[in-house]
């Protein structure tokens, strides 16, 4: 079975090590916030300007002036810190985010990212993520192995306008966890029940296949 | 140290000098920590063809975006927009024009044009449209494009106090782009929540001092929220 959204950003949270500075995009990366594992802390950067992001406020707690990056209100945790938006981008161009979790309309066997422009379309614009991409460590891309009507997107090369280039290592999606590197995707664990005929036929980039390809820990 | 007080009693003064053609740098991301009693006042003045730069352009009825109902606007410089369906409309139309640029590139732009830095290399949007045209620069094997800094004939920007001399701080994540437009206009402009006397604020605390302040006015604000999310 193709893993849901929920499930997708369980797996997401696996990835994350004790003391880890995550900023994580709009949709599934920001619900991998809910299953950090509780013997582990990663501190939440948005990039907006606040290091230590916490939950929602109560209502008590509502306040205009704090928010986060996808401009809803938040509060934040014991412990953090609040700043400019240029020092905010410079700790993600500047390499000190450990993790970066967004979303994606393409990826290529180049680590190649597509994700923020459908010419024709209306562009609303980048925001933060093509520093994102460009300064991360470790930059995950989550989104469902294939689009509504059942096209890849996981390719040889994007066709949509990139929001940066050679820079996404690891992919996962609703069937996989994806390596990228010397220009091939390569599998490295499939969602439970899910078969690897099912995986390579909704790859259309080059797919490199170990001998055993084991189920994901959710 | 009269000279030093950069406290204005009225709008009109806030924004005097304000003309047509003018490129306005402003702080706030959404609407959070927006100058909204200074936007409201562009609005009153009815300057037209103004270049903002901005993180956003508000919405259909609060922030920057009201001073697209009279068409006061005629460019954008902006990481996200299309938030209100009068900017789409004029977008669409021919009648604004808008400059994406990466969020982190804006708040360079605008950090180095106070800076006195005229531009910089960035490994942000090398390979993509935003780097259409630009130069390109290697440093240790990777490649960077060039960015021009951004300097403006206004800034405006909001904080939560300042004293008379001009030294600001900024409340929560109000912060956002503010400190780096109070840096880049040649006129800067900061509406707040309290004034205070000198000595009042710690001068370690202080956010922005106030050399790069030109004006001081005391506002009410409205503080609307964009996107209301609570716990349940």
């Amino acid at each position: 079975m193709a893993l849901t959204r929920e499930q997708i950003a369980m797996r997401v949270a696996r990835e994350f090590k004790d003391g880890d500075y995550v900023n994580l995009g709009i949709g599934i990366p920001t619900l991998a916030a809910n299953y950090v594992p509780d013997d582990i802390s990663v501190m939440l950067q948005s990039e907006n300007g606040l290091l230590g992001m916490g939950r929602y406020p109560t209502e008590a707690e509502l306040d205009a002036d704090m928010i986060n990056a996808g401009k809803e209100t938040v509060t934040a945790i014991t412990g953090a810190s609040i700043f400019s938006s240029a020092e905010s981008f410079a700790m993600i161009r500047g390499g000190h985010v450990d993790f970066t979790v967004l979303g994606a309309f393409e990826v290529d066997v180049n680590g190649n990212i597509a994700s923020w422009m459908i010419p024709k379309k209306l562009i609303k614009g980048m925001g933060g993520a093509m520093d994102l991409v460009a300064g991360a460590k470790n930059i995950i891309v989550t989104m469902t192995h294939a689009d509504k009507h059942g096209n890849s997107k996981l390719l040889q090369e994007c066709t949509l306008p990139l929001t940066g280039v050679n820079c996404i290592t690891r992919i996962i999606t609703d069937l996989a966890v994806l390596a990228v590197k010397d220009g091939a995707f390569h599998l490295t664990e499939r969602a439970p029940g899910v078969s690897v005929d099912e995986i390579r036929e909704k790859t259309a980039g080059k797919l490199v296949v170990p001998d055993s390809v084991p189920e994901m820990k959710l | 140290m009269a000279g030093f007080d950069k406290v204005v009693q009225s709008y009109e003064q806030a924004m005097a000098g304000l003309s047509d053609g003018m490129t306005v740098i402003a702080g706030g991301f959404g609407l959070c920590g927006i100058p909204e009693g200074l936007i409201a006042q562009i609005k009153t003045m009815g300057t037209k063809d103004l270049t903002f730069v901005s993180n956003n352009c508000g919405v259909d009825d609060f922030g920057l975006g009201i001073l697209l109902e009279d068409k006061q606007v005629k460019k954008m410089i902006s990481s996200y927009v299309g938030e209100n369906a009068l900017f789409e409309q004029q977008m669409l139309s021919g009648e604004l024009e808008v400059e994406l640029t990466p969020q982190g590139t804006l708040a360079e732009k605008m950090r180095a044009g106070g800076a006195g830095i005229p531009a910089f290399y960035t490994a942000t949007g090398y390979g993509t449209p935003v780097g259409e045209g630009k130069e390109v620069k290697e440093f240790n094997g990777r490649p960077y494009i060039l960015e021009e800094s951004i300097t403006g004939d206004f800034a405006i920007v909001r904080a939560w106090k300042a004293d008379r001399y001009g030294n600001c701080i900024y409340r929560h994540t109000a912060q956002n782009f503010n400190p780096m437009a109070a840096t880049a206009g040649k006129i800067t402009v900061v509406e707040v929540e309290e004034i205070v006397e000198p000595g009042e604020l710690d001068p370690a605390h202080i956010h922005t001092p106030g050399i790069y302040v030109n004006r001081v006015i005391k506002g009410t604000f409205e503080k609307r929220i964009e996107r209301r999310v609570v716990s349940k």
